[in-house]
């Protein structure tokens, strides 16, 4: 099983807002076996969601070349559960960026209702004796990994043209594809 | 503009939102720190809390002058030399160093800003004599 708590972006305007949906299906063993015989997403795998909707705007912004980790979750509060068959619609908003961190504001919607609210605090992690150095994802993962949630099929720049990948993404997927012609990466 | 206790006010509701603390423990001497557990993320959160709280901006080498921490000609052997000592006063005229200045170990720097002198330094930026 992979990490991934999004199925989807929707809308995806860069730096400013991005809106993403996740499918909440019985299949998934952790709503299953979260609370056995009463099947519900874990709260806990929601706010993942909602972190990486927000996480995945906020890297943007910077070409995906700052260390973006979820570092605090400030506020979450739900009101009601989310079962198999619901549909998330997880909307994050940038509140906040800095040199070394970033606030989003993100809700879910189930519908037309309010079904979460968080406030998420990102930082960027700087290059130091601290931190293992180098990038947090290969490059040729990560850039199959958002393509494979959408990203760029709407994402948007601040004006409004569609965004691409960064070039030095791209380069690596370039490579890795001259390497591998008919591998994982054909679309 | 408000008065010195509507800043106090309105900072202690900052660190209770942002550090989860309870009031009666955001005194004027609490370290933000040693006292109320904030965390270097924490004031990432604390300062956009206050700056949509004041209508102000804070940038970030006003509360945090790392600069002069790290910088060879201030610092020697973990300790702030006169100079650095002079410049950090300089820069943080809101944080009372008397306690600090015997012995200006760097390590002991992150335990200088109180909840006093945040709302000192919050005053000033607000020009409240």
């Amino acid at each position: 099983m992979r990490w991934l708590w999004i199925d989807r972006f929707i809308e995806f305007e860069r730096g400013r807002k991005a809106v993403a949906v996740k499918n909440v299906s019985i299949v998934e063993e952790e709503i299953d076996d979260y609370t056995p015989g009463f099947p519900i997403m874990p709260a806990s795998l929601i706010i993942e969601g909602m972190a990486q909707t927000a996480g995945l705007l906020i890297g943007e912004t910077g070409g995906f070349q700052d260390r973006v980790v979820l570092a605090k979750i400030g506020k979450a509060v739900f009101h009601r559960l989310a079962l198999p068959g619901d549909q998330l619609r997880y909307t994050a908003v940038v509140e906040d960026m800095r040199r070394d961190g970033s606030i989003a504001h993100v809700t879910s919607h189930i519908g037309d209702e309010l079904h979460a609210e968080v406030e998420l605090m990102f930082a960027f992690l700087p290059q130091d004796e601290r931190f293992p150095s180098g990038p947090l994802f290969e490059p040729v993962d990560f850039l199959a990994m958002v393509r494979a949630f959408g990203l760029y099929d709407v994402a948007k720049t601040e004006s409004g043209e569609p965004a691409s990948p960064p070039e030095s993404y791209l380069q690596f997927e370039r490579a890795a594809e001259a390497q591998y012609p008919t591998g994982p990466l054909e679309r | 503009m408000p008065t010195k206790d509507e800043v106090f006010q309105k900072v202690r509701a900052a660190l209770v939102d942002a550090l989860g603390v309870d009031d009666e423990e955001v005194t004027p001497q609490a370290t933000m720190v040693g006292d109320l557990g904030a965390e270097s993320i924490d004031f990432l959160d604390i300062v956009f809390k206050l700056e949509k709280s004041f209508g102000i901006e804070i940038p970030r080498k006003e509360l945090s002058p790392e600069d002069i921490l790290t910088n060879a000609e201030f610092v020697q052997d973990g300790k702030l030399t006169s100079a650095g000592l002079a410049e950090l006063k300089r820069r943080m005229p809101f944080v009372d160093f008397a306690s600090f200045e015997a012995n200006p170990q760097i390590r002991d720097f992150s335990n200088l800003l109180t909840v006093g002198a945040l709302c000192r330094y919050i005053e000033q930026k607000l020009g409240i004599a």
